[in-house]
């Protein structure tokens, strides 16, 4: 079996989650075993749908109101018992804050080795090869585990979600006891940036600035273009995010994010070996500079040289009226 | 309070990585190697953190003989001690096998400390394991991906990164903390701190003195491939009137890249 724990945000599965077990899913049809989602929390059971809808035969409930809060130590508890009970081939994380946060614990806490980070998930001869990017997406490592189970993190956006097709499984209700002591930290609360703001990581499209914005009121200029699209979120250069025209968390790049959008648009960005590393996996590259010798034109799919202040609002016009079409 | 921080030696961000296929490892010659990025906003946490609440900054290494040479810079910045964990081996991308060493090393040698610093991530291997692995080995609580701490007694309250947000987690001492950007500006070393941290000895911890079995040493990751990533081709480029330039991107993401 290969089981997906579900990360639990504001009362939903994450995206990022659902693409995991999507994977999974494909993936254990190739090995020939069932695909399960694990769902850990206070009282999560009316989550199960969605984890049928996307092919996991089996739920495993885990709810306990100590584990109402996430704590990377009740999790991994949680999580070592599901596995030394149903005993899955595999255990498939997102790689998000919480599956970063709580995967290797699980790992350590069962001596085993963990795939951190994956962009692809092949079965070489009956085994569970991962492909992960180093050096920021500078060079690919291909692995396999020689522990049991083989326990991965996916990065998200990468692995396409399954269609939702409405199902049903069995549910397995799981007791996990937390003993006194054992939780040594907690979560106090969560801080929440503007709601309406995508992460980065996490965007369809992203809209990235550099220095040629010239200071950090022009991002003004990259927000009204990301407006335009669903899903987008803003981003940075480092010398952008040094000069402290923009937060850090909007970096782009090896001392940054890795992003990997369905359309990158880079404007005022030269184009620097060390932000290429974090965006060379987006699957359209737009470069707007006015440069034409700028390293960012040798990657992107399309490149406008010319002055960004007089190219921008005129493709958020053009994309306004396409989008509505 | 004592403080230990965790360094790693990497290629700096500006390095173009070559792979060398028949051992599957990187291409080291002509490579800049530097502190971990990440690493360094630890090791400022943990002066800051000296200069407020007194206490010991020790800064430790995993690594063959070369990542003595940022523990002398971290000396430099200001570490009181800098220790070299010896271990010969190449990169084995197994977070694990590094994690055992570390706990191993501060329940044998390091015992009382109250804080273990790392970077969020070595720059390179890219894993985000270790820390959150020692922290699990040696029953610690953890906050990881921090942009800020504060110590109060025997407790530390975080602020970790999370998408869209912040979560606020509070640990009790011992903990385990991780770095981001963000957390700090790393100061530069200064010349009397290069001075000094030349003259500096740097214990150096041999594998076997940590009583760590073969078993405890084999990674659990076998290498298939190390491969870097076709080139992207450069693609159309559009010239000209900035009107014109938009409305024929436009049409180009729509009708061939099928983008938007």
């Amino acid at each position: 079996m290969i089981a997906v724990f579900m990360e639990i945000r504001d009362g939903k599965i994450k995206k990022s989650s659902l693409e995991a077990l999507s994977e999974a899913k494909r993936r254990a049809g190739e090995l020939g075993v069932e695909t399960a989602a694990v769902l850990v929390g206070g009282a999560v059971g009316s989550l199960a749908p969605g984890a049928f809808a996307l092919g996991a035969a089996r739920i495993y409930l885990i709810e306990n109101k100590l584990l109402a809060d996430y704590s990377s130590q009740a999790y991994a508890l949680a999580l070592a018992e599901f596995v030394g009970e149903a005993k899955p081939a595999a255990l498939f994380f997102a790689a998000t804050a919480m599956g970063r946060d709580l995967a290797p614990r699980v790992a350590a806490r069962l001596g085993v080795g963990l795939a951190s980070d994956c962009v692809k998930i092949a079965v070489r001869a009956g085994a569970l090869e991962f492909t992960r990017p180093i050096y920021a997406g500078k060079a690919f490592l291909r692995l396999t585990l020689r522990s049991t189970p083989k326990l991965a993190t996916l990065r998200p956006n990468m692995f396409p979600l399954g269609e939702a097709v409405p199902g049903a499984g069995e549910v397995v209700k799981m007791d996990v006891t937390v003993p006194d002591g054992a939780v040594k930290g907690r979560v106090a609360g969560v801080i929440k940036e503007d709601s309406s703001e995508v992460d980065v990581a996490e965007a369809d499209v992203v809209v990235s600035g550099g220095r040629g914005l010239k200071g950090p009121e022009n991002f003004t200029l990259l927000r009204d273009l990301a407006a335009v699209f669903p899903r987008a979120a803003v981003g940075a250069s480092r010398s952008a995010v040094d000069s402290g025209w923009i937060g850090h968390q909007h970096q782009v790049g090896q001392t940054g994010k890795t992003v990997s959008p369905n359309l990158y648009i880079a404007a005022g960005i030269s184009g620097a070996i060390q932000h290429l590393a974090g965006m060379s996996s987006s699957k359209v590259i737009v470069a707007v500079n006015k440069d034409a010798e700028a390293p960012i034109f040798k990657v992107a799919d399309y490149g406008i040289v010319g002055d960004l202040f007089e190219v921008l609002p005129r493709l958020k016009d053009e994309l306004k009226k396409a989008l509505a079409d | 309070m004592n403080i230990l921080v965790f360094v790693k030696r990497v290629p700096d961000t500006e390095s173009r990585i070559r792979i060398h296929h028949e051992t599957k490892s990187i291409v080291e010659d002509g490579l800049n190697f530097v502190v971990s990025p990440y690493d360094e906003y630890a090791v400022e946490e943990a002066l800051k953190l000296r200069e407020a609440k007194g206490g010991t900054v020790r800064v430790l290494s995993v690594g063959r003989d070369e990542s003595v040479v940022v523990l002398r810079k971290c000396l430099a910045m200001g570490a009181d001690e800098a220790f070299l964990v010896k271990d010969d081996s190449l990169e084995t991308y197994d977070g694990l096998r590094t994690a055992r060493i570390i706990a191993r090393t501060v329940e044998r040698k390091f015992a009382g400390t109250d804080l273990l610093l790392f970077g969020k991530q070595s720059m390179g291997v890219d894993n985000s394991q270790v820390p959150a692995m020692v922290a699990e080995l040696l029953g610690l609580p953890q906050a990881s991906v921090v942009t800020k701490l504060e110590v109060e007694g025997a407790s530390a309250t975080a602020l970790r990164e999370i998408e869209g947000g912040m979560e606020k987690v509070v640990l009790s001492l011992p903990a385990v903390v991780t770095a981001q950007k963000g957390l700090n500006e790393p100061r530069y070393e200064t010349l009397k701190g290069i001075m000094a941290a030349k003259k500096k000895d740097i214990p150096v911890i041999k594998l076997e003195e940590l009583g760590l079995g073969p078993d405890d040493l084999v990674s659990q990751v076998e290498v298939i491939g190390l491969d870097v990533p076709a080139q992207r081709q450069a693609g159309k480029i559009l010239q000209g009137d900035p009107a014109e330039t938009a409305r024929e991107l436009v049409r180009l993401l729509r009708a061939e890249a099928k983008a938007i």
